[in-house]
């Protein structure tokens, strides 16, 4: 199905609105093309192609609101679709949050659809892949693999006169390294949004290095150390903060935000004042769209200034009742860093760990967003600014606030992807003090 | 649909139009639309068309899958509902070998043009795979079955029950928490039937039904002054079961404690008893960190059986398939083939299962048309087989697939899931007070909490819904901040009692993530109350 313009998603859309008899109504549209494939013991296990689309109606009356979806696009099915819509509505009990829609928006452009990707094919993608074959073979390690690639489209209109519509695509490279003998494993992760960007050798490379160099790996105690987690690594921390940031949980007392006698930490230093992080839907290394699925536009937010709390996600309707600004929720985060690379930042440690990738994030208590989880595919000890000798690997438990308020030094911010939520993020590896690893694993 | 988004659903809040995002939701239909059942004479008319349009182009063997997935969800907060979403998702996926390789190709357009063109494009994938393939696909024989059908056992259909019912009775349960003084309640009732319509070109034509349903709540209570806050989640599971699972009877109630359950739930009696318990919390003691003998009810030991021996025991996990993602096994062939590996203590015999009844796996036959069976995994504390499919039962010296194949929906393809894995109750008579009675220094934990295990299945932590401390026998006062932390294999030789056979129970997760692209599954875990000595438990307060 080919992606639909926005001359055409505005046609449908308006051809949908005529058939409403709502006080209101509304229309998500969307679509997207993906193409994967997949390799294991050095060879391509699946591989395949999913198009779809989906045609969502919100109608209303009062504060009554059913919703229905349909992915057949003909003038019975979107009459059928917009008259079940209001049937679920007026069958709905009276939502005492319904917020009546947007009206109007302007919104600007991100570059978001990059061409290089809305074309790859499946020859691409087996020739992308053959090369990290080619390198996994050539070192003699068994290669795991899997890239993706996605194109949409995204549009909303509705009975207030809101339009919107935005093209994006993507594309996510990942890939597991082990040597033969199962005693080294390595680890890369790239994801972008131009795929001419993406270098699957160089990852391939990356992880190949570290399978080598893990195998023969030390067991030393569980304890506090000094840590430097690759951008990958911190991501899966730090997103987990992220998604606790909103008004209305730390409002209601219910999270790491909230405080003592119901205010919450809006406004407070929480950690380090190096740390910065914002988002920006017009990031030229991490665009997203501008604007969210009920129409709010997307702008640049500061979440966090000088470690100071500056701002909290919410919607419509608690904004309204609280009569603060109802943010959205962003696409990507973006924490700044400093020039420094990941070398200059092992140098200048005396003892510490370096971290590839952490695994399986769990929250162990959300009132201090302890988390618990291991390192994995890469993990090594650093002594007098070299990396000495791979270690085993340790289950950690602690909390992404503490780890800000420890913090050492920042590097330079790269573009990753969580390999937990799918999250997009531009973030520096960071030097952490006192993170908390509590027992070994045997894993490999 | 990924373990995050659901975590997301049954927590904290949803607006309808986000459910229709989550992957496995369909478009929205009507309940008379949901009750009208596919006829079996067509989808075998257009499973042929695919089996032979297949065929023609080149593939030594074809299966097609018409599958029609009903979703089902209401979900509330308090006073309020967040959400109805009643969605089917229909299609037709073909699975082809030709030149050795699998190819897969699928299509939501029911017409028999539409079907032959998918499954051409199928053996294209196939052909195309083939160049770039190691070795050959090797498919354990498996004889047609011929026209057959089989049906989850269920009393009442959970898509025939009005929508009001459910809302009045999780308003009712969130009322009951409320007026007990829980600071907020999230309840929800999930329900999912597949219709699945299984042909091969080995002559099988199966038509089956599956139901399976989830209640579940979170209890939130809030100490403003103190800014502490504490949550108890039902201890309800998720089950292959219709309605009845909601309607509530005493011979199926487990009394201690806490009252627990077997195959009927009773939302109200818990969600009380959660409120009470989450009250609790704020006085009990933080626990002091050390070793401890472990008494673990079912409701939490199912995720511990499920993370620590499900996984590991998964062949294609063992093999590398899932390197990548969700990680390797410790149990590596050598292990299995030594027919000595010391996996637990004596007392732990482990079962694969495709047929308990109530049980989330239970089904007729797999998603490549194999009928179900139940096998030892752990025979005796030794580990004795694994999970596998049609294309792996070579490896591991099979004639026939343990019936492990299974996809979770009509567009994905079908791999090796895992079936029911379950560790059998204890053959002597015992009840969990007299487990309790001869433990010195111990926890007893109830429903699971935090779950982390790493990528080969060695080290984890689990914690809990609510923690007991147990003093010379007897339970002496609840505890907060507890997580059990170590290694499989020191775990299971640890167990040094499980109770009887009239304490077992089904626990169970409705979305077990694997593969790349990502698929969800569900499965069941039983157990008995069950000892394991000397465990590892760490305090997992901290200040920020």
């Amino acid at each position: 199905m080919p992606i639909l313009s926005k001359e055409q998603t505005q046609a449908l859309m308006q051809k949908v609105l005529s058939y409403s008899k709502a006080d209101e109504c509304e229309v998500n549209l969307n679509g997207s093309d993906n193409g994967n494939i997949r390799y294991a013991r050095n060879s391509v296990s699946t591989s395949g192609g999913i198009s779809q689309n989906s045609l969502v109606v919100s109608s209303a009356f009062g504060k009554k609101l059913g919703v229905a979806t349909i992915n057949e696009f003909d003038d019975e099915s979107l009459k059928k679709v917009v008259a079940r819509s209001e049937e679920l509505a007026r069958l709905a009990p009276e939502n005492p949050e319904y917020v009546p829609f947007m009206g109007p928006q302007t919104y600007k452009e991100s570059p978001t659809f990059v061409q290089s990707t809305a074309a790859m094919t499946p020859k691409d993608r087996a020739d992308a892949v053959a090369e990290s074959l080619k390198i996994s073979k050539d070192n003699k390690l068994t290669a795991a693999g899997f890239l993706e690639n996605s194109t949409g489209y995204a549009a909303m209109m509705n009975s207030k006169g809101l339009f919107a519509y935005n093209t994006a695509t993507n594309v996510n490279f990942n890939v597991t390294l082990r040597t033969d003998d199962g005693k080294g494993s390595g680890y890369a992760t790239k994801a972008f949004n131009d795929f001419s960007q993406l270098d699957v050798k160089s990852a391939t490379k990356t992880a190949a290095d570290k399978a080598t160099r893990s195998v023969t790996a030390k067991a030393i105690e569980p304890g506090k150390y000094t840590v430097i987690l690759e951008p990958a690594a911190a991501l899966v921390l730090l997103e987990n903060m992220f998604f606790g940031m909103d008004a209305r949980q730390a409002d209601e007392g219910r999270s790491f935000m909230s405080k003592p006698g119901g205010a919450t930490k809006l406004g407070e230093k929480l950690v380090d004042e190096r740390v910065n992080i914002y988002s920006d839907p017009f990031n030229a290394q991490v665009p997203t769209s501008t604007w969210s699925g009920d129409g709010r536009s997307q702008e640049k937010v500061q979440w966090i200034d000088k470690g100071v709390i500056k701002n909290l996600y919410a919607s419509r309707y608690w904004a309204q009742k609280k009569g603060i600004k109802a943010i959205p929720s962003p696409d990507a985060i973006i924490m700044e860093g400093t020039n420094s690379s990941l070398e200059e930042m092992i140098k200048s440690t005396e003892k510490g760990i370096l971290v590839t990738r952490l695994w399986y994030i769990r929250t162990v208590d959300p009132q201090t967003v302890l988390l618990t989880g291991l390192t994995r595919d890469g993990t090594f000890y650093i002594e007098n600014g070299q990396i000495k000798f791979p270690i085993k690997n340790f289950r950690f438990n602690e909390s992404p606030v503490i780890m800000l308020n420890n913090l050492e030094a920042l590097g330079k911010p790269e573009r990753t992807v969580s390999g937990e939520s799918g999250l997009n993020a531009l973030i520096p590896p960071m030097k952490i003090r006192d993170f908390t690893f509590s027992s070994l694993s045997d894993a490999v | 649909m990924k373990r995050r988004d659901f975590i997301y659903l049954s927590g904290i809040g949803i607006g309808a139009s986000m459910l229709q995002s989550v992957p496995g939701f369909g478009r929205d239909i009507s309940m008379e639309e949901a009750l009208i059942p596919i006829d079996p004479a067509l989808k075998k008319r257009l499973a042929d068309v695919a089996l032979n349009a297949a065929r023609s182009k080149g593939a030594t063997y074809a299966d097609v899958r018409i599958g029609r997935y009903l979703n089902q969800v209401v979900a509330t907060r308090e006073k309020r509902v967040q959400g109805i979403a009643n969605t089917e998702s229909y299609g037709v996926g073909i699975r082809v070998l030709a030149n050795g390789s699998w190819g897969f190709a699928a299509t939501n357009i029911v017409t028999l043009d539409e079907i032959a063109k998918t499954a051409q494009k199928a053996v294209a994938v196939a052909k195309a795979n083939s160049k770039i393939q190691g070795t050959s696909v090797q498919l354990a024989p498996q004889k047609g079955y011929g026209e057959v059908s089989w049906k989850t056992p269920i009393v009442k259909n959970a898509f025939e029950v009005p929508v009001g019912e459910k809302i009045d009775l999780l308003m009712a349960s969130n009322a009951a928490a409320m007026a007990g003084g829980a600071s907020f309640v999230n309840s929800a009732i999930f329900a999912v039937n597949e219709q699945k319509y299984f042909a091969s070109t080995d002559g099988s034509y199966i038509d089956q039904d599956i139901h399976r349903i989830f209640p579940n709540f979170t209890v939130t209570k809030i100490d403003k002054a103190s800014g502490k806050f504490f949550t108890r989640k039902s201890l309800s599971a998720p089950m292959g079961m219709g309605y009845e699972y909601m309607e509530p009877r005493a011979a199926s109630k487990v009394s201690g404690i806490v009252t627990r359950y077997k195959d009927r739930y009773d939302i109200l009696e818990d969600i009380k008893a959660a409120t009470v318990e989450t009250e609790q919390k704020f006085k009990a003691k933080s626990v002091e960190p050390g070793k401890y003998d472990l008494v673990l009810d079912p409701s939490n030991l199912f995720l511990t059986i499920h993370e620590s021996v499900g996984h590991p025991t998964e062949l294609d996990r063992v093999l590398g398939y899932e390197a990548n993602y969700a990680g390797t096994s410790f149990l590596t062939l050598d292990k299995w083939e030594s027919k000595k590996f010391n996996f637990g203590s004596k007392l732990v015999n482990i079962t694969g299962d495709k047929t308990e009844q109530g049980s989330l796996g239970a089904v007729g036959f797999d998603d490549e048309g194999v009928k179900c069976k139940r096998w030892d995994i752990i025979k005796d504390g030794t580990l004795v087989n694994y999970q596998a499919t049609r294309d792996q039962a070579h490896i591991i010296g099979l004639e026939e697939s343990q019936g492990c194949s299974y996809a979770q929906g009509w567009n994905d393809v079908q791999f090796q899931r895992m079936p029911n894995v379950s560790l059998q109750p204890g053959k002597a008579k015992l009840s969990v007070d007299d487990m309790i009675k001869d433990v010195e220094k111990g926890i007893y934990i109830i429903g699971d909490g935090s779950y982390s295990i790493d990528q080969q299945r060695y080290n984890f932590q689990f914690g809990g819904q609510t923690f007991y401390e147990i003093s010379n026998g007897k339970i002496t006062g609840m505890l907060n901040d507890v997580a059990y932390q170590s290694n499989t294999q020191e775990f299971w030789n640890s167990c040094t009692a499980i109770c009887d056979e009239s304490d077992y129970r089904l626990g169970g997760t409705f979305n077990d993530g694997k593969g790349q692209p990502s698929q969800s599954s569900a499965v069941s875990h039983g157990s008995s109350t069950s000892r394991f000595n000397g465990v590892n438990v760490i305090n997992t307060a901290r200040k920020i």
